[in-house]
């Protein structure tokens, strides 16, 4: 392969990877036109039946039918993965690229701030906010998902901007008298933007695995089905009957290994110094 | 150095004021009367009031603020409203030797896993070693642990029946098998990619070319040249994961009904218990804090080239 050629096409993971993705996206438009029950079908007598040819993946302890709501549950995951990166990576660049360009106390508040919300590990401080929220909604668990999630952004984007602040183009578009923000926005962003896109792509599978993680302890959104809801529903129920955790398991397993495996592909083309290859976060 | 160590002092005071505030605001935001939702609206008044002062919930806010400091300050981390005469303290002392266990386990089967395939890797770079456990660590980092869980369980407890289910009230070490392997995994896959990249760049360096050319063993250049260098930057990463261990066990604990940090939290949460509530993940961030900053002293000692300024 040219060099020219190889710079701009995906490596084989990437593109299984972003077929799933394609199929998820499909998913969650159209899943639920496409779902045999309705989302509130319920078959009294037939609670916790194994997969068969009425019900494809078998149904759950109010005899509701879990491919149904497998495929409801997809929209949760993708509304939850792309709304909560969304906000943090625009909360994040702006902060980010502020305290980058203007440095002083902004910068050092800025800064400070990022390292309090990231001293909350993992999904801890989602956990409290949704305890806190009582009902959670699904956007009360995007809002706490995002609440410490934008700091990883706008610690990325300070130190691009860092090293970019000095060269030559910066300096020539701040001689031509261009205001800050235009400087800040049009200029340097875009020269930046490439290891942010590959971060948010990773985040994406972050936020979905994280909503899961909460549904699965009882914190997801009370008022959708997901995921890991329902393999918090099968939990107590799985050594009895093993479908009701395997299949929204493998669904989440499934579309965030995609999401990573386009992200490992969308790192080797657009960011070269962290490629699969030499070194891995 | 000195100067780098009060600054990073510092600056951890100032995360752990910032945690130890945000908790408290978060906690203190709840809409509506915090006793309702415990108690219920039809508890009688008297029950009500005595929570009430218990919570300190009728002082002014600055007030409360200062009761938190002075609770967290002691170390007692406060009195539950429920049990006369139990700290929170109490409660999370009673947990930790648990979550620890469980933890250890963990990172031990993440490094077990980890550095063979790792170096193995670099040794080999894009072989087929390379090649699949790079697939393998994608798929670890990408398996849910709550769902890693469960699938074990049903592999080994019910198909297989070699290791027993949490229901049936084995102790011991078979019983901590499964849930070190379900919170090591995706520990494992990222070590594994750390420990090849870091690897890499130390096999290319100059010392290791002298150790092989003075005829040293092979053996003995990866693991005394090689592998003793590589493993400065694992240092850091392992301090950063603790946090990611931690939450991992909330899961796990949960999976497995096992006693615990998360296990405490979760009933907290469940029975409104802000006392339990505040005071677990008060605990879990500032451990989080304090390892962090200890990691960044050990990694000045494990490489003595570090001077910070």
């Amino acid at each position: 392969m040219t060099p020219e050629k190889k710079k701009f096409s995906l490596g084989p993971m990437a593109k299984v990877g972003v077929g799933i993705v394609i199929a998820v996206l499909l998913i969650a438009i159209f899943g639920p036109m496409l779902a045999p029950y309705d989302a509130s079908f319920v078959d009294v007598t037939r609670q916790l039946e194994p997969p068969s040819s009425t019900h494809w993946l078998g149904t759950d302890e109010n005899g509701a039918d879990i491919l149904t709501h497998m495929l409801i549950g997809a929209r949760v995951a993708v509304i939850v993965g792309i709304s909560t990166v969304g906000i943090c990576s625009t909360v994040g660049i702006v902060l980010g690229a502020i305290s980058g360009y203007f440095g002083g106390w902004v910068d050092e508040i800025i800064m400070r701030v990022t390292e309090i919300l990231m001293a909350f590990p993992g999904i801890l401080l989602a956990i409290l906010l949704v305890f806190v929220t009582q009902e959670p909604s699904l956007l009360a668990v995007i809002g706490a998902l995002s609440a410490s999630g934008w700091a990883g952004y706008a610690r990325l984007v300070r130190g691009q901007i860092l090293s970019e602040r000095e060269r030559a183009y910066v300096e020539a578009a701040r001689a031509m008298g261009y205001p800050t923000r235009r400087i800040l926005f049009r200029h340097i962003l875009p020269n930046i933007l490439a290891p942010v896109i590959v971060q948010a792509t990773f985040g994406i599978a972050g936020a979905i695995l994280a909503e899961a993680a909460l549904s699965f302890l009882g914190l997801g959104p009370q008022d959708s089905s997901s995921w890991g809801g329902l393999l918090d529903q099968g939990a107590s129920y799985f050594l009895l009957t093993p479908h009701l955790a395997i299949f929204p398991g493998l669904a989440i397993m499934i579309t965030v290994l995609g999401v990573n495996f386009l992200g490992d592909g969308l790192r080797d083309l657009l960011d070269p110094r962290f490629s699969l290859r030499s070194t891995d976060s | 150095m000195t100067r780098f160590l009060i600054r990073r002092f510092f600056t951890s005071l100032i995360v752990i004021l910032g945690v130890v505030t945000i908790v408290f605001s978060v906690l203190r935001a709840v809409p509506g009367d915090p006793v309702e939702s415990i108690l219920g609206e039809e508890a009688l008044e008297i029950d009500k009031q005595a929570l009430r002062d218990c919570l300190h919930l009728d002082d002014s806010l600055p007030k409360q603020y200062a009761l938190f400091w002075q609770d967290v300050a002691n170390g007692t981390l406060g009195h539950l409203c429920d049990e006369r005469g139990v700290t929170v303290a109490d409660k999370l002392t009673a947990a930790i030797p648990s979550t620890i266990e469980l933890a250890l386990a963990g990172l031990l089967v993440a490094i077990l896993i980890a550095f063979p395939l790792g170096i193995a890797s670099a040794l080999r770079p894009y072989s087929w070693v390379d090649n699949s456990s790079a697939v393998l660590a994608l798929l670890g980092i990408s398996i849910p642990n709550f769902w890693l869980g469960p699938m074990l369980l049903i592999l080994f407890s019910l198909v297989l029946k070699t290791l027993p289910n949490p229901g049936s009230g084995v102790t011991g070490l078979t019983s901590l098998i499964l849930p070190a392997i379900t919170l090591g995994t995706a520990l494992s896959a990222k070590l594994t990619r750390m420990l090849r990249s870091s690897m890499l760049e130390v096999l290319g360096q100059d010392y290791i070319r002298t150790a092989r050319a003075k005829g040293l063993q092979e053996r003995w250049v990866v693991v005394k040249h090689g592998l003793r260098n590589a493993m400065v930057p694992i240092v850091t990463v392992l301090g950063m994961q603790l946090g990611a261990l931690l939450t991992g066990a909330i899961i796990v604990e949960k999976v497995f009904a096992r006693a615990g940090l998360g296990t405490l939290l979760l009933d907290g949460i469940e029975a409104r218990n802000y006392m339990i509530v505040q005071g677990s993940v008060l605990f879990i961030a500032l451990t989080y804090v304090i390892v962090n900053l200890l990691t960044d002293l050990v990694y000045g000692w494990v490489d003595p080239r570090i001077r910070y300024d």
